[in-house]
């Protein structure tokens, strides 16, 4: 962040990272695991054998059987294709966190960074938040709602916030420092124009790596809320309450977590390897050393 | 303190003549002891500490009959007035006598709170302690059950506490913990959700008849028993095989498989009656405030599904359609050939039709956090919609479906339309006490129906002569109760116990008692 | 100096009163009813009203945080409302073993975990890193619950090398206590593991690129002395930092292991007050939480200057 790159090839970084053949084998290889799960995810109503709800209570918990390739559940529902479309949940909450995190602790952010009157009070209020160990205050924040899709989507932003808030003013007080920035404040430039032009394309490249990261940890949050009680209803099954239902029968049926956890954890990693190789790509200090 | 803890080691010593050794029992409970008071709370968990610390005067035995424990009693010819006498060498944890005062003050405290305390109440001339060790207790009119409630061990058995105790106002949690039972509890060892140490109280004079259920003599074999909290039944179950614990209240049955072919492990059902799982549909708000519907979702619902995916192994559950319990003196299946052999979607589909159901969402309350009760509303949603239903399953931890079931408001005013719930059955064996079976409107149970039928019934069961009428009536009562939707039972089930072998001669009673018990290394 | 740990300690003040109104705001908009809780199944209307006013839940809300906040500024954490325990008692009796498997956690981890970094870093792009780079990413991606059944049933179940579940404190003997506490605080290491083993990776590369080292080893000074003397005593302040920020993390993590564990410490008491609505323990416990999270960084902060002498204040 030391670096600030001249306004116009803010955006090359960003154009270069998604110019996948730079990646190295390990980030490749990440992005087609990735795919494979998104796409088998997204068609997964068509590819699953059974409806992910239908339940047999007189069938269940049975091992791998003909219709059923990886057995059924406590209810004696499919639990391949309760993982296929329980992927759909994870990623939609992995998703949304990230993107609403990452827009809130922009604007947030943008407003601590530049305008110094709000800086003490946000940053105060920053500090707090993060103070407040996240898993509590994940929560206490469904338990507050009630556990619905949306709440557990805003339990999870709200503790990431802090962190984006932090990068992004970060950034925009390096950035305003930069002559070229305050050449265009001398010169009588717009706000918005400034923020549009000079200061956000800044943000982006860091950003992108945060949100890879944000996303990583929101559905594995997610797992860990529903573990604890806190999660979805198993009526729309995710990755995270499939296993958190099955660890009830963790030693009797090990495939309720495996399955499920493999699926997750695949999916995490991938992201994670991903989010790896952009911040390399995009980390100027890295780029140098590396090149 | 010093000198009682001097006598004890000596005497200990010079009875086995050798080194003390302590005996412990390590127990885990169904669930973690918070609430102390056994008169501010129905939690089992509570009930089941206060046994162990404290008395009563009559208790139930494994015939339902009631048999003198504190006191024996005499009934006059005109069955108004009761007279309790205290036995000899009844004292509390802390060294005094237990008068018959302190027996007066308990009573009056617990009939504040439990609903067969408030009838007996309203009956009550007197309630006064004539000497040291006599009650006398006086009614208006005869009230056949007296004994019954009394001696009852489910919800709130009247439990004798000193009467500076008993002073406590009855919405305040009591703060002294002196009982007069065969435990002591101590008090500095007590992590609330956790662990809860009882120590066998030395003074405690046991009755002379064996122990049967909560009847018979309280002995105590053991010095110690330690009361843990494990939250994850595999937890328990992995420490039991490592014999770290000796014992667990309530196996998840699933997990049976783990324990057997371990030759030290038994597991075993310690009562056969077990408990009752059961719908409560909510009478003020539609659709349920239309009889035609709740007898439509009576219908939409068959009882083996949900047992299965709830208890998983038949063994450990059956299929029982009398509100009563099965098993129970006054067992009755009248009306629940569909709830106990499937096939009524299609009549369930015709009947809401003919209703007029016009597809309003029914709100199921669902509660993430049970065990005990997280499987059988995603069951139950599923029948419920193949009989045309629509439902809306909200899941929820289990406070926020007890404070919400409080709540009188429409369904999408933040009230409700439906939740499921389970009883022990001793607890529903009764139409008196049975809270299914409260017809008052608004100081009827969650669901609040207005029944007048069902209210006349239970005064006919009151003033029934003799065991045959009640038990006449108590048919009435069930064809009535399912008729009207007052519940819809869906079974029976029971979680059994295990325990490692060094454990011998358990009381097999409802409530999970450490007297009788002998443990050896 | 001086002057710079008084600002920093005071910039605390402000941080702990915006949690305390955070706390407080939250719980008293969530739904749900300590009354109805200890009342349990029979109560009817009547009776909860009763038992709401006993526990002063009626009051207006500003009167019920001037009241808490009095008490706490006089050191009284208050009282639960479901066990009528103080809540310091309860708190008293539980933080050891949170205390001490988390203090085991972080000397685990960074043990395991700075060699790592430092093997991955010197031998870049090796086998090595490769391997180095996979398992901390690895430990990112893993539910922590997963990893903990997964070494119960291998390490307990399985080899029968420790107990499956319990603690033992220190006071029992060192070998009681590790034999407990070793596996929860190796399920909780993962994450911490990953964390810091990354980040001194980075920072490993970092330094070793620097002009100091190349000195340093054109002196001809033995790699050893070149790797620990020089580049990671200056890659310190960062992984310095990446352990207290981990320390919400590792809260996080305290919470699931002392469920899988069942381990008695606060983080199990935390969740059970959660879901019994028992706002005194909660309000406690979240402030708690909190105060060490933020104590733990201003430690750090202030013990930069020591591994760092470049900065000064």
């Amino acid at each position: 962040m030391t670096q600030i790159p001249p306004p116009g090839s803010a955006m090359q970084p960003v154009l270069r990272a998604l110019r996948l053949p730079q990646f190295g084998l390990g980030a490749r290889l990440a992005a087609v695991v990735l795919a494979i799960i998104v796409v088998l995810t997204l068609l997964g109503q068509w590819i699953a054998p059974h409806d992910p709800l239908t339940m047999n209570p007189m069938a269940r918990l049975q091992g791998p059987i003909e219709g059923h390739p990886l057995g059924t559940d406590n209810f004696g529902r499919d639990i391949f294709s309760r993982v296929l479309i329980g992927g759909q949940l994870s990623l939609v909450i992995g998703l949304a966190t990230a993107v609403v995190s990452v827009l809130l602790g922009l604007v947030i952010g943008m407003v601590a960074g530049f305008f110094r009157a709000a800086d003490a009070i946000i940053m105060r209020m920053m500090d707090a938040l993060m103070a407040i160990p996240s898993i509590l205050l994940a929560i206490a924040l469904v338990a507050l709602n009630g556990p619905s899709v949306g709440s557990v989507i805003a339990a999870i932003t709200i503790p990431e916030i802090p962190r984006v808030v932090r990068l992004v003013r970060a950034v925009v007080l390096s950035a305003r420092e930069e002559p070229y920035v305050e050449a265009a404040i001398a010169l009588g430039t717009p706000m918005h124009r400034i923020l549009t032009r000079h200061l956000v394309p800044n943000t982006l490249a860091p950003l992108i790596v945060q949100g890879t990261y944000i996303l990583a940890s929101a559905i594995l949050t997610e797992a860990i809320l529903s573990f604890l009680g806190a999660g979805v209803s198993t009526e729309t099954p995710t990755w995270g309450n499939i296993m958190a239902e099955g660890r009830l029968f963790f030693r009797i049926k090990p495939e309720l977590i495996l399955y499920p956890g493999i699926a997750l954890s695949l999916c995490i990693l991938s992201i994670n390897l991903l989010g790896d190789a952009a911040r390399d790509m995009l980390d100027p200090r890295l780029k140098k050393r590396a090149g | 303190m010093f000198n009682r803890l001097t006598a004890t080691l000596l005497a200990s010593t010079l009875l086995t003549g050798t080194a003390w050794a302590e005996t412990t029992i390590k127990a885990v409970m169904h669930s973690g002891l918070r609430v102390l008071d056994p008169v501010i709370t129905t939690a089992h968990i509570t009930r089941n500490h206060a046994y162990m610390i404290y008395d009563v005067l009559i208790a139930q035995d494994s015939e339902f009959q009631p048999q003198p424990q504190m006191a024996d009693w005499t009934v006059s010819d005109d069955k108004l007035t009761y007279t309790f006498t205290l036995r000899d060498g009844l004292s509390f944890h802390d060294g005094a006598p237990v008068t018959a005062a302190d027996a007066v003050a308990s009573l009056q405290r617990w009939a504040q709170k439990d609903a067969g305390g408030q009838i007996i109440m309203d009956r009550t001339a007197s309630l006064e302690s004539t000497d040291d060790k006599t009650i006398t207790w006086m009614l208006t009119e005869p009230f056949v059950p007296m004994l019954d409630v009394l001696s009852k061990q489910s919800a709130l058995p009247p439990f004798i506490m000193p009467a500076r105790v008993a002073a406590t106002s009855a919405d305040e949690a009591i703060t002294d913990y002196t009982g007069s039972g065969p435990f002591r509890f101590v008090e500095a060892e007590f992590q609330p959700g956790l662990t809860v140490v009882y120590e066998k109280f030395d003074d405690y004079v046991p009755r002379e008849e064996p122990a049967d259920w909560m009847a018979g003599g309280k002995v105590v074999n053991v010095d110690r028993v330690e009361w843990v909290n494990m939250p994850d039944v595999q937890t328990a179950v992995n420490a039991l095989s490592g014999g770290e614990i000796d014992y667990i209240e309530a196996m998840q049955v699933d997990l049976i498989p783990l324990l057997e072919g371990d030759p030290n492990i038994v597991v075993e059902t310690r009562e056969p009656t077990g408990m009752q799982t059961m719908v409560r549909m909510n009478f003020l708000h539609p659709p349920f405030d239309n009889q035609e519907v709740r007898q439509a979702a009576l219908k939409a619902i068959q009882q083996e599904p949900v047992l299965a995916a709830m208890v998983g192994n038949p063994d450990y559950y059956q299929v029982c359609g009398a509100i009563l319990g099965c098993g129970t003196p006054l067992e009755s299946a009248t009306g629940s050939e569909t709830l106990t052999e499937g096939g009524g979607a299609e009549a369930a589909r015709a009947q809401l039709e003919a209703a007029g159901y016009d597809g309003t969402p029914v709100v199921l309350m669902a509660p993430t956090d049970m065990v005990a009760l997280a499987t059988q509303p995603v069951v139950v949603s599923q029948m419920l919609r193949e009989a045309g239903f629509e439902v809306e399953l909200q899941p929820m931890d289990w406070q926020t479906l007890v404070t919400r079931r409080a709540s009188q408001a429409a369904p999408a005013e933040g009230g409700w339309n439906v939740f499921i719930t389970n009883w022990m059955v001793p607890e529903i064996s009764n139409p008196i006490s049975n809270p299914m079976l409260n017809g008052r409107g608004d100081d009827a149970w969650f669901g609040w129906p207005t029944d007048e039928t069902i209210e006349g019934l239970k005064e006919s069961f009151i003033d029934a002569a003799d065991a045959e009428t009640q038990v006449q009536v108590a048919g009435e009562i069930q064809a009535h109760a399912l008729d009207a939707g007052l519940l819809i039972p869906l079974g029976q089930y029971t979680l059994p116990q295990a325990r490692r072998t060094t454990i011998t001669e358990m009381i097999n009673s409802p409530v999970p008692v450490f007297w009788g018990l002998q443990k050896t290394e | 100096m001086l002057g710079y740990i008084l600002r920093r300690c005071l910039a605390v003040i402000p941080v702990m009163l915006l949690v305390a109104v955070f706390v407080f705001l939250l719980l008293r908009l969530t739904p749900g009813d300590p009354a109805a809780i200890i009342a349990g199944d029979m109560a009817t209307p009547a009776q909860l009203e009763r038992i709401r006013e006993a526990m002063g839940l009626n009051q207006p809300l500003h009167v019920q945080f001037a009241t808490w906040v009095g008490r706490l500024l006089q050191g009284d954490l208050g009282v639960s409302l479901i066990s009528n325990t103080p809540v310091a008692t309860m708190v008293a009796d539980r933080i050891g073993p949170t205390l001490s498997i988390a203090l085991l956690t972080i000397l685990m981890s960074v043990a395991m975990a700075v060699p790592m970094g430092v093997l991955a870093a010197w031998k870049h792009r090796s086998v090595a890193d490769y391997a180095v780079m996979t398992f901390s990413v690895l430990g990112f991606s893993v539910p922590v619950f997963v990893i903990g059944y997964l070494f119960i049933l291998v390490f307990s179940l399985k080899l029968g090398w420790f107990p499956v579940q319990g603690y033992k404190p220190l006071g029992a003997g060192l070998g009681a206590f590790l034999s407990n506490a070793f596996l929860p605080a190796l399920t909780l290491s993962t994450i911490y593991v990953a964390l810091i083993a990354r980040m001194t990776r980075a920072n490993m590369l970092e330094v070793l690129g620097e002009d100091y080292i190349r000195t340093a080893r054109a002196k001809g000074a033995p790699e050893r002395t070149v790797l620990f003397r020089h580049a990671l005593k200056n890659a310190a302040v960062p992984i310095l930092t990446v352990i207290g920020s981990g320390f919400a993390l590792l809260i996080g993590g305290v919470v699931v292991t002392e469920t899988v564990f069942n381990i008695p410490g606060v983080g199990r008491l935390t969740v059970d007050a959660i879901l019994a609505r028992d706002y005194p323990v909660i309000q406690a416990m979240i402030l708690l939480t909190s105060f060490l999270y933020v104590l733990v960084n201003l430690l750090i902060d202030l013990s930069y200057s020591i591994f760092d002498p470049r900065i000064r204040y």
